[in-house]
């Protein structure tokens, strides 16, 4: 058995399975059942100053997918909505009875050095393993000018960290907002400010839909909808992608990433961690399917480490990063083709439209005495993947490397770029 | 084979009567029909739209109950068939559409096409909604012979056309052997009505019912009196064993008994046998063997001459017919019906290997098959009366109306389709799909294409 113990800016967990501030870390009771699942941690669901916020009725949308359930999420919930002293007086109780377990406090409150200076200091006598600053959350608070309305000037971000690291000896998480069109600006302002770690991504602003009876945006309260945070599996893809960026980033080097955005299973996890995060968080599988999950992602993780021989998470954290490049680093000479097994084709055609429509016209229709066949035109496959995606049938397409001899080659190096031909001549 | 015959009504409490002739199939529940939907990989150029006689856009309206379409789902099967709810609760899907999907290919289920049709179309006819506009009037009038799939589906495509129809139809209701002839729990709460009235809202169409061509007017009349005419006469004749003792009380032919038995408003009266005997391999041997044995018989067994693959019957029907507590025997044919007292008792079988040639060889090797009742399955014919007092002859072989590709006849301004022609296979989705294309052609015919 692999050891899945974790530590990430000084913050040590039997294993990188943590539970992201959300309703699953709202309370004791919560976190107590989570910790007694298998979870590693949890970064408590975020508090604020008093009075507590007050919530809507009606606060969650969700994407179904043709049958399947939940494949996006989406929240309009604002922070924790309990007292301040209740959150914690319990987070001290559970740190106590739980003490290998990661146990991060979320944060959010005004502008101001007192407000963070006052919350930090309350924090500390919980004994709680560090805080994650809440710059992230794009709804609702973020039009009282925090969350998100912080989270996307990154002069505030630097300020606000400066303020907690000079306030407290708590590691200090920075959870970042993918509601910016470069996520390396806020990572870096973080990194500036003296942040322990960050933490991403936060949800994403979205409307889950309309209801076309009463023309109210989804979800709605009382025939109105405000735009929520959308999360769940169809923003890994998303996450990965900022995740990648931060871990690759050279001014960034060093910074530990908490990876978090539609993980559900262990696959997607190791994921995370190979695109360089110390550990993950997770929030909508949790809320989909209870805290049992975790029992799958510890012993799936494991024994794919086994199976592949990485006896701890540093064996392959951050393994994928030095092959996350920028397009023009790719090999021009690579070619691919689509070959498709016939004795697993079961005659679907839709290999066939997809590149026919909206391709390159590379899968021939032949209809020999009355049955169908498809057959790929090497000469015209570009080699783009698209038939072997529409495929319903697991492993009948595959894309197959050619030897063509040829060296890697970049388009900066490419004979076909006008550019290199300009290049040279300089 | 002393005791005497027993051949009773009343077999079963009127709640066991009620479960046995309920919906065979029962309908999908919307959240069963999007599950279903969602199996459907959209092929492109279906085989399943290939397989299906009357060529649905199956993906499409498939698509169509995916999105919430379910008007547009329904409409795009009735364009191409307008009997699609009868075809969704009758049609041998398992030779048909479903035996085409993919996803056979796959090692898995086909999807359930005919149920999610039966929904889609179910759902348009609940709310009542008359999807079809009839053309500009042509002033055009067309006679058309039986109120069957075929003539049905003639008339509408005509009636669409803008033409005017009246259809002569023998029986005192229209539908044919929707309403005669097929299995009680097929075509549950008078289904068949409520689609004879949907197609007949289209209006344009009258329907002259206990008219019978042959005997109240003749084929001559009709090409005087009208522009063209179509024949969807259906068989009407049954075909004899031929064997001693066919004429015993208790020998009976199966398709007037089923239609005996859909007339009925109470199946109580409805006399059945204990032990009965049926003789044929198609649909309507297994379709009398199962109602009988849901009447109440104690042994129902069939009897076929060849093996189970030469069987009409389609595999799910002989399925369904085992899992009723039919027995299925094979390689036998009748050759003497016995009786006591003029009621029949026993049927003597030969068994019938085939010879080298492929042919039926008897043996002369017997077994006995002690019956109260017997039922005559072999198939039926075109009855000769309903041509009396015709001058011109169309043509027939092996006893059906000979057409072309068009279904027209070889008497000029006649067409005719469904059963009755000899291309036929004997299906309701085919008599419609005749009905289709016979209106087609008689509309280039009119219109001078
Ligand atoms: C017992 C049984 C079960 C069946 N089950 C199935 C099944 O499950 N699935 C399936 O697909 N198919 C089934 N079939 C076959 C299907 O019913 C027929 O293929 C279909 O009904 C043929 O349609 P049609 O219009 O040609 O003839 P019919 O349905 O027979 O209609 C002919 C009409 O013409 C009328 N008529 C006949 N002669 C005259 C005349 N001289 N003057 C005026 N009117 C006349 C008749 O009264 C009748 O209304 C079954 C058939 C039988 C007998
Ligand atoms: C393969 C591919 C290539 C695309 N190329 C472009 C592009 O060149 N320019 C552009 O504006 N959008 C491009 N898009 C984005 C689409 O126009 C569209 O905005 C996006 O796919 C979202 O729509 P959809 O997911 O509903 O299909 C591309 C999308 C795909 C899938
Ligand atoms: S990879 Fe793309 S271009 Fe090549 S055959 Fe497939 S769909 Fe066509």
């Amino acid at each position: 058995m692999a050891d899945l113990r974790c530590e990430i800016a000084g913050v040590k967990a039997p294993n990188p399975f943590w539970l992201a501030s959300a309703p699953p870390t709202d309370k004791e009771y919560n976190v107590v059942r989570a910790f007694k699942a298998g979870w590693g941690g949890v970064v408590w669901k975020t508090l604020g100053e008093d009075p507590p916020v007050v919530n809507t009725s009606s606060r969650y949308g969700a994407l179904h997918y043709r049958g399947y359930r939940m494949m996006g999420f989406n929240n309009i919930e604002l922070i924790s909505d309990r007292p301040l002293e209740v959150n914690l007086q319990e987070i001290k109780r559970v740190k106590r009875d739980w003490p290998d377990r990661a146990l991060l406090v979320s944060l959010m409150v005004p502008c101001t050095e007192d407000s963070w200076k006052r919350i930090l200091k309350r924090v500390e006598e919980t004994e709680a393993d560090g805080v994650e600053l809440n710059f992230g959350c794009p709804h609702g608070m973020s039009e009282r000018g925090m969350g998100s309305a912080v989270g996307q000037v990154p002069e505030y971000i630097e300020m606000v960290v400066r303020w907690c690291k000079a306030a407290t000896r708590m590691p200090v998480f920075v959870k970042l907002t993918p509601n910016v069109t470069n996520i390396l600006a806020p990572a870096r302002a973080a990194k500036a400010g003296g942040a322990d770690a960050v933490s991403l991504i936060n949800t994403i602003n979205s409307v889950m839909g309309v209801d076309l009876d009463t023309m109210a945006p989804l979800p709605s309260v009382h025939g109105k909808g405000a735009h929520g945070g959308y999360c769940g599996p169809a923003v890994k893809p998303i996450a990965l992608c900022m995740v990648g960026e931060i871990a690759r980033d050279p001014e960034c080097r060093g910074l530990p990433i908490s990876g978090i955005g539609g993980i559900e299973t262990w696959r997607d996890a190791a994921e995370f961690i190979a695109m360089g995060a110390g550990s993950v968080q997770v929030c909508t599988a949790a809320m989909h399917y209870g805290f049992k999950i975790v029992e799958d992602m510890i012993t799936g993780l494991s024994n794919w480490m086994d199976s592949k021989g990485y006896r701890t998470l540093d064996d392959f954290r951050g393994a994928a990063v030095p092959n996350y490049v920028d397009w023009g680093q790719l090999d021009m000479n690579y070619v691919v083709k689509a070959r498709i097994d016939q004795d697993k084709c079961i005659r679907c055609g839709l290999c066939h439209i997809a590149c026919e429509d909206t391709s390159h016209q590379s899968i021939r229709k032949i209809k020999e005495n009355g049955k169908r066949r498809y057959e790929v035109i090497e000469e015209e496959c570009v080699g783009c993947n698209l038939c072997a995606h529409v495929c319903p049938v697991e492993g009948c397409i595959t894309m197959v490397e050619v030897e063509t001899g040829l060296p890697y080659v970049t388009w900066a190096e490419d004979p076909r770029n006008p550019q290199r031909l300009a290049k040279a001549a300089e | 084979m002393a005791e005497a015959p027993d051949v009773r009504a009343g077999r079963l409490s009127p709640a066991e009567y009620e479960r046995n002739f309920a919906d065979a199939h029962p309908p999908l529940t919307a959240q069963q029909a999007m599950v279903e939907a969602v199996r459907c990989l959209f092929c492109h150029d279906a085989p399943c739209i290939e397989a299906c006689p009357t060529g649905i856009d199956i993906p499409r309206f498939i698509r169509g109950i995916q999105s919430g379409n379910l008007k547009g789902a329904a409409e795009t099967i009735l364009e191409a068939n307008v009997m699609g709810g009868t075809c969704a609760r009758v049609c041998p899907t398992d030779v048909l559409c479903e035996g085409a999907c993919v996803r056979l290919a796959e090692g898995k289920k086909p999807v359930e096409i005919g149920a999610l049709q039966r929904h889609a179309v179910d759902w348009l006819f609940e709310r009542g909604i008359q999807p079809f506009t009839r053309g500009p009037i042509t002033g055009e009038r067309i006679a058309v012979v039986g109120a069957g799939p075929a003539g049905l589906a003639c008339a509408h495509a005509l009636a669409r056309l803008g033409h005017e129809v009246v259809i002569f139809e023998k029986r005192a209701k229209a539908g044919g052997l929707n309403e005669y002839g097929i299995a009680a729990y097929k075509m549950v709460h008078d289904f068949a009505q409520r689609e004879v009235d949907f197609i007949l809202g289209i209006g344009g169409i009258e329907l002259r019912t206990g008219i019978e061509l042959g005997r109240d007017v003749t084929l001559g009349e009709l090409r005087r009196d009208f522009a063209a005419v179509f024949l969807g006469l259906g068989l009407q004749g049954v075909h004899a064993l031929g064997v001693e003792g066919e004429r015993l009380a208790g020998v009976q032919d199966a398709v007037a008994f089923i239609e005996r038995l859909r007339q009925t408003r109470d199946l109580s009266t409805i006399p059945v046998g204990r032990q009965i005997v049926v003789i044929g391999g198609g649909n309507t041997a297994v379709d009398v063997a199962v109602q009988s044995k849901r009447l109440g018989a104690e042994t129902v067994t069939i009897v076929y001459r060849r093996g189970p693959e030469a069987m009409s019957a389609t595999p799910a029907e002989q399925e369904w017919a085992k899992s009723n507590g039919v027995a299925i025997r094979h390689w036998a044919r009748p050759v003497a019906i016995e009786g006591v007292d003029g009621h029949v008792r026993a049927v003597v079988f030969e068994r019938t290997p085939l010879d080298g040639a492929g042919r039926l060889e008897g043996t002369g090797e017997r077994f006995t098959l002690p019956a109260d009742q017997v039922f005559k399955a072999i198939g039926q014919k075109l009855v000769p009366s309903a041509f009396n007092g015709t001058a011109e002859l169309l043509d027939v072989e092996n006893g059906k109306i000979v057409v072309d590709a068009e279904r027209r006849t070889t008497l000029d301004r006649v067409w005719a389709g469904g059963d009755c022609i000899a291309a036929s296979v004997d299906l309701t989705v085919a008599a419609v799909e005749d009905g289709k294309l016979a209106a087609a052609s008689i509309h280039r015919y009119l219109m001078g294409g």
